[in-house]
């Protein structure tokens, strides 16, 4: 069992998952998110290389109403 | 005839800039967008919500009309924007960035250091970088000369709606401008931005005004139309302003009875 951060939440997994597989466990559709990992972002050509260590801080980012 | 504005080589139809917050629906952004005749909106980036994970704001801006300009607020230092501006761009929203540095929760009054010393760094990154800024005239050549597409000075305090009350510096910073100026926040009112456009503003950028409106789809049509009489008046250039009165009537034949 390992536990990460994912925007500020704890998420336990059984067992350790790509950034890929957290996109897809959480149901994250929108192709425009960008993503860091312990502060560094992570291309979205590594979304399926990059595996997700315990306590990992995981931020998902996406576009939203702003001036 | 055309009269567009052109940032980074690009040529844009309209002078009137949107931003996307405050609507009370996507659909009434939507219908606002459309109707201002915009052609470029902002958005901000912010963490999704897991509770929520499908709501995408893109599935209402058409981008083949819209270009995005992904704002860094919520950055408080140039640290922090730069990595947004990275995170923006590697989500997809293109290079185009409106540059916002704010530490001030009060007046949300953009730092000019940490804007200036972020400007250097992305535009290096190549960013095309716009950077919302303070109304100052030094500061404004010192963005330009960074290699900022534009300058963005504020009229008046993000979300105020009162208006060019920096109205002087801004005059300053048109005349001295070598890069298209863009006045940015607190206009409240078409009139607001008709008058920044008759002054010489290259556009001008506009959201709380009308997402906040009753109506926010009409006073984007507002907004649209202010906007375009105030480039058409700067372009016909205003007669001059004097204390006393000239008649309009000629003075000889006049026939008093």
């Amino acid at each position: 069992m390992i536990t990460i951060q994912v925007n500020g939440a704890p998420l336990s997994m059984e067992e350790a998952l790509t950034v890929q597989g957290l996109i897809r466990k959480i149901q994250i559709h929108s192709p425009a998110i960008a993503v860091a990992v312990n502060s560094e972002i992570v291309p979205r050509s590594s979304f399926d290389a990059v595996l997700l260590k315990d306590n990992d801080r995981i931020e998902i980012i996406r576009p939203v109403g702003g001036g | 005839m055309t009269d567009f504005i052109k940032i980074a080589g690009v040529e844009l139809p309209s002078r009137l800039f949107l931003g996307t917050g405050k609507f009370a629906s996507p659909e009434i952004m939507r219908d606002a967008l459309e109707a201002s005749e915009s052609s470029m909106v902002t958005v901000a980036l912010r963490r999704v919500d897991l509770a929520r994970p499908d709501r995408d704001i893109l599935g209402f801006i058409n981008r083949n009309r819209f270009r995005l300009l992904p704002n860094t607020s919520g950055a408080r230092n140039a640290k922090e924007a730069v990595f947004l501006a990275k995170m923006a761009r590697e989500s997809g929203l293109g290079d185009w960035l409106k540059l916002e540095v704010i530490p001030d929760p009060q007046y949300l009054w953009p730092d000019p250091v940490e804007t200036l010393a972020a400007a250097e760094t992305l535009v290096k990154d190549g960013f095309v970088v716009l950077p919302y800024m303070p109304p100052d005239p030094v500061l404004a050549k010192k963005l330009s000369d960074a290699g900022c597409a534009a300058v963005m000075p504020l009229a008046a305090p993000i979300g105020s709606n009162r208006g060019l009350k920096m109205g002087e510096a801004i005059r300053i910073i048109i005349e001295q401008a070598t890069v298209p100026v863009v006045v940015d926040a607190g206009l409240g009112v078409p009139s607001h931005a008709c008058e920044a456009m008759e002054m010489g503003a290259d556009a001008v950028l506009v959201n709380t005004a009308i997402a906040t409106a009753n109506n926010p789809v009409r006073m984007a049509a507002a907004f649209r139309d202010a906007v375009k009489a105030g480039r058409e008046a700067c372009l016909a250039g205003r007669g001059a302003e004097r204390e006393g009165a000239e008649a309009s009537s000629p003075l000889e034949g006049v026939v008093r009875g």
